[in-house]
């Protein structure tokens, strides 16, 4: 069997087997020659060699740790001092940070060699890959199809195996979707878990980084770097982070999982439900018990999510106003002109559509009809999980509604697109941890499973998941892709 | 008059913190332009802010002084507009819930009486940075080395009647925010700002006349001025049937008028909210305990004590009790051994003119307090009189040496010796038989000519209150 994963690299470099160097020019080789499936925005190739060269005479000192050497990507959302960081938006074509983001520093400091910045929804804001303004990206397993979106280029870029791991952002599912698309493990963790900073804002009272991989095994592995209290994000946990390694391999006997029933109904590709059915045999087998539970307000969780998300952004987007940096209009009149052009020329239409959202849902008048009420649901379905929670260890459901869509599919229908979000948004709302974990194919497409937990339950998900794959075969599956040099 | 003047001012306190509100970059002033603004008061993408525990424990300060309520759970929101010098498109603000909540302030007015000025709340905000409008060929510069710089608004009740109310409050609140170290009160930098919500109404009326808002108004003089040419020019509308629209006008100090600024149609919808960024800042009785702990005596309470403890009359008590360092000078001065009153004459008078003449600080003052109360003891011991004491004053003043050195060096000694006096004394007479004539005669104020020829012969030495009893007993036996 070929090598592929994080935690296989991690074995072969300590054993000496093969030099950081090498497996980032494998990987530089193999990214150049997919490149048809555009999921990088940019290529750090000489930085990334440099980095390697560094990591390999840190191991020749013996000063490596667990990380140190092994190759990953970026969303193209965390800054990354001296090289561009674009959000995929023509706004910040230019942007080239002079800091890093918490979690790229955390990354760099581990040792960890960056392949590149990858391609994702503008803002993070879709679910689809198609709001870039560098393009779509395509699915590996059908490159006719979209990867998912918004973190849709680290998961085509992790299920094609041209990197062994990478980061994404998950604000409405932007982690869970694509990953499920792509056929991968991608992990969400509790909102704080791991740092903003330095990570551009979409909404940011629901953004959460989290790994991108092709196991648990390899999410722990990225976990344990990524978490932790952060002084420079207020909202950020002050909990200790645990190995996340260590209880991979507990026990799933006497597991509590909870089914929503109505998770399953006529909204569901029936293939998926089959796929999760399943998935629950196989947890069972290891111990877990299924119960019905119900998340009485789930409806409100897409209406709750598009008032919350895009006031927010309406106002965290107002910094890219053409006047210190980034996109700025030509030979503007006056500073209206200068304000409208920059925005109106530089922003892409999904953008703009919910920057309008937001500021009418925001203003004075509609406030409480909107953004109050808003915060009202979103209580209430926070009190549903943490009533769910009660009875139950986990909750099992879909990642999404159906596998992945054609390119240019939905684009003309905005309500269609936010509905592929509809298992993954109410986690966000809630700030609980999820991750999906491949378990079926539709076809040839992958078919993901979402798991939920408490808070701060990032380590039992993540033993859960490493237990399912233990026991199946779906996460090693790889996608036939002819190369487009 | 038959109007009713009504008048609320916000005040923006800049609070003397080392490092801006909500990142780490520093907050001095006068630094070259974007030499002081970090990433995150450029309102770079990604970047969060982190509230600087040190201005909400000014702000906290602020509200025990003002008797005030203090939120448990105060919120920071964002106020979304776009400006140049506004980096985030939002000011991070408190709105719905402040850290400061109600509370009082009692001012002194002209006549004595004092006046209890309502608090409706004290808030926490980022200030902007600035637009530099010349030397840019009709563009505009950015600076952004204020943005960020952490504000305490304190927002009045409309309580003020008058302009003169408005100042005195103004005036207290200035020295009651520097007594707390919590700004420098420096207005010409603008530390210490003001804006006068003001509105005029009918003598008994109860509901309040249309308010306008005064910008710009930053000196104690332009707002006591900005008032009044605001009151004359709502009145005179009213009176001519007119009607005031709520507005913000901006005080023209070279012309002395308001005029619009902004109308109520033309202002931004802020579409606050609560920040995402920050979470709610937490009180507890705890924290307030230790900034009680911190609290210094407070103006109106040093004013008391000064009165009492003293015996100084209101108007000293008042002055030397206006800024901490003066009234630190002035104890220090009486903590030598020195008579209270006559530190408080030499520290007004002599002290405050030669710091005001060279426009120097009180803590700048070429004479520490030491050094003055060993010179006014000379005064008390009959060393030297009042009058030699300003002339050794001017010597120290020039770091000539101490006041004992000084009147040793220049012998400036007192003619104490009764012998000595009598002895010029029995000259002066010898040498002035007309004036001696006319003063037997009854021209009694021709004491004083004896007085000053006494001390022009001993060259002001001779101890005033001993040559006055010996003169007048020798006219008498003359």
């Amino acid at each position: 069997m070929m090598i592929h994963t994080l935690a296989e690299y991690q074995k072969q470099l300590l054993a000496k087997k093969i030099s950081s160097l090498e497996l980032t020019q494998f990987f530089l080789d193999k990214m150049a020659q997919h490149n048809a499936l555009n999921s990088f925005i940019t290529v750090c190739a000489e930085t990334a060699k440099a980095q390697a060269i560094h990591a390999d005479e840190l191991r020749a000192q013996g000063k490596a740790g667990p990380l140190t050497g092994l190759p990953f990507a970026h969303k193209d959302i965390f800054c990354t001092r001296g090289i561009k960081t674009t959000c995929g938006s023509k706004m910040l074509d230019n942007f080239i940070a002079p800091y890093s983001a918490t979690v790229t520093e955390k990354l760099d400091d581990a040792g960890m060699v960056l392949l590149g910045k990858t391609n994702m929804d503008e803002f993070a804001m879709g679910s689809s890959n198609e709001n870039s303004f560098y393009g779509v990206v395509h699915n590996p397993w059908d490159t006719r199809c979209v990867p998912g979106g918004s973190s849709g280029g680290s998961a085509a870029a992790v299920a094609s195996r041209i990197v062994p791991a990478a980061s994404g952002t998950d604000t409405g599912g932007s982690i869970r979707q694509p990953a499920a698309f792509c056929g991968i493990t991608g992990l969400k963790p509790t909102y704080g878990r791991i740092s903003r900073y330095g990570m551009i804002a979409f909404a940011s009272s629901l953004d959460q980084a989290g790994p991108m991989t092709q196991t648990a095994e390899d999410a722990a592995l990225l976990l344990n770097a990524m978490a932790g209290f952060d002084v420079r994000d207020s909202t950020s946990l002050n909990v200790p982070v645990p190995d996340y390694t260590a209880t991979l391999n507990d026990s799933l006997q006497g597991l509590r999982i909870g089914i929503v029933p109505s998770f399953f109904g006529d909204g569901l590709n029936s293939e998926i439900g089959a796929a999760i059915d399943n998935a629950k045999s196989v947890l069972e087998k290891l111990g877990a018990q299924c119960v019905e539970i119900e998340l009485p307000h789930h409806e409100l969780a897409i209406p709750t999510y598009y008032v919350v998300a895009s006031a927010e952004c309406s106002s965290n987007l107002a910094r890219y106003d053409g006047v210190r940096y980034g996109y700025r209009a030509a030979q503007p009149v006056d500073l209206m002109d200068l304000y409208k052009r920059s925005r109106s020329e530089a922003f892409g239409q999904e953008v703009k559509r919910r920057i309008m959202m937001g500021t009418y849902v925001l203003s004075s008048g509609y406030y409480d009809a909107y953004y109050l009420k808003a915060q009202k649901a979103r209580r209430l379905i926070s009190e549903d999980f943490k009533a769910a929670f009660k009875n139950v260890d986990v909750i099992l459901s879909p990642t999404t509604p159906d596998v992945a869509f054609k390119i240019a599919e939905k684009t003309h229908d905005p309500v269609k697109m936010y509905l592929s979000d509809i298992y993954t948004i109410a986690v966000n709302l809630a700030g609980l941890p999820a991750i999906n974990i491949p378990c079926g194919f539709s076809g040839q497409l992958p078919i993901g499973m979402q798991l939920i937990g408490n808070h701060l339950t990032e380590a039992r998900l993540l033993n859960i998941a490493h237990q399912f794959q233990q026991h199946s075969d779906h996460h090693q599956k790889v996608p036939m892709m002819e190369s487009s040099s | 008059m038959k109007w009713e003047v009504v008048i609320g001012l916000e005040v923006h306190a800049q609070l003397a913190t080392q490092s801006k509100i909500f990142s780490g970059a520093a907050t001095a002033y006068g630094a070259l332009p974007n030499t002081q603004a970090c990433a995150i008061d450029l309102g770079m993408p990604g970047v969060l802010p982190v509230l600087n525990e040190e201005a909400l424990h000014m702000a906290l300060k602020f509200g025990l002084a003002v008797n005030a309520h203090l939120s448990h759970e105060s919120v920071f929101a964002r106020k979304n507009y776009f400006y140049p010098d506004l980096p985030k498109g939002y000011q991070i603000s408190q709105y719905e819930i402040p850290v400061v909540g109600r509370g009082h302030l009692d001012i002194t007015l002209d006549d004595g009486t004092v006046k209890r000025i309502g608090i409706t709340r004290a808030h926490l905000e980022e200030d902007a940075g600035k637009s530099l409008h010349e030397d840019f060929q009709g563009m505009t510069g950015i600076d952004l080395n204020r943005a960020g710089t952490p504000l305490l608004e304190i927002v009045s009740e409309p309580d003020m009647r008058s302009s003169n109310e408005a100042v005195a409050y103004l005036k207290t609140l200035h020295t009651l925010v520097r007594y707390l170290g919590i700004c420098d009160g420096n207005m010409q930098e603008g530390s210490f700002r003001c804006d006068a919500n003001v509105s005029v109404r009918l003598k008994g009326a109860e509901k309040l006349g249309t308010r306008c808002e005064l910008k710009n108004i930053n000196s104690f003089r332009f707002v006591e001025r900005a008032i009044n040419y605001e009151v004359e020019r709502q009145i005179d509308v009213l009176e001519n049937g007119g009607t005031i629209a709520q507005e913000t006008r901006l005080y023209d100090a070279d012309a002395n008028t308001t005029r619009t600024m902004r109308s109520k149609e033309e202002a931004n919808d802020y579409r606050y909210f609560p920040d995402p960024d920050l979470l709610p800042v937490c009180v507890n009785e705890e924290l307030i305990a230790r900034i009680k702990t911190t609290l210094p005596e407070l103006p109106q309470e040093k004013r008391d004590r000064f009165m009492q403890h003293y015996g100084l009359n209101a108007y000293d008590a008042n002055v030397l009790s206006s800024a901490r360092e003066l009234a630190q000078y002035f104890e220090a001065v009486v903590d030598v051994g020195v008579d209270p009153k006559l530190s408080a004459n030499w520290v007004m008078g002599e002290l405050l003119a030669a710091l005001n003449k060279e426009n120097l600080a009180i803590d700048e003052s070429p004479i520490p307090p030491a050094a003055l109360g060993q010179l006014l003891q000379r005064i008390t011991d009959n060393t030297i009189s009042g009058k030699i004491a300003k002339t050794v004053f001017a010597h120290m003043w020039l770091n000539e040496g101490s006041a004992d050195e000084i009147i040793e060096k220049q012998g400036l000694k007192q003619v104490t010796d009764t012998g000595a006096i009598e002895k010029i004394i029995d000259e002066i007479i010898a040498n002035n038989p007309q004036q001696l004539a006319d003063y037997k005669g009854g021209k009694e104020k021709l004491f004083a000519f004896f007085v000053g020829q006494a001390m022009k012969a001993t060259q002001g030495k001779a101890n005033p209150q001993q040559l006055n009893d010996l003169l007048k007993e020798k006219l008498q036996k003359a």
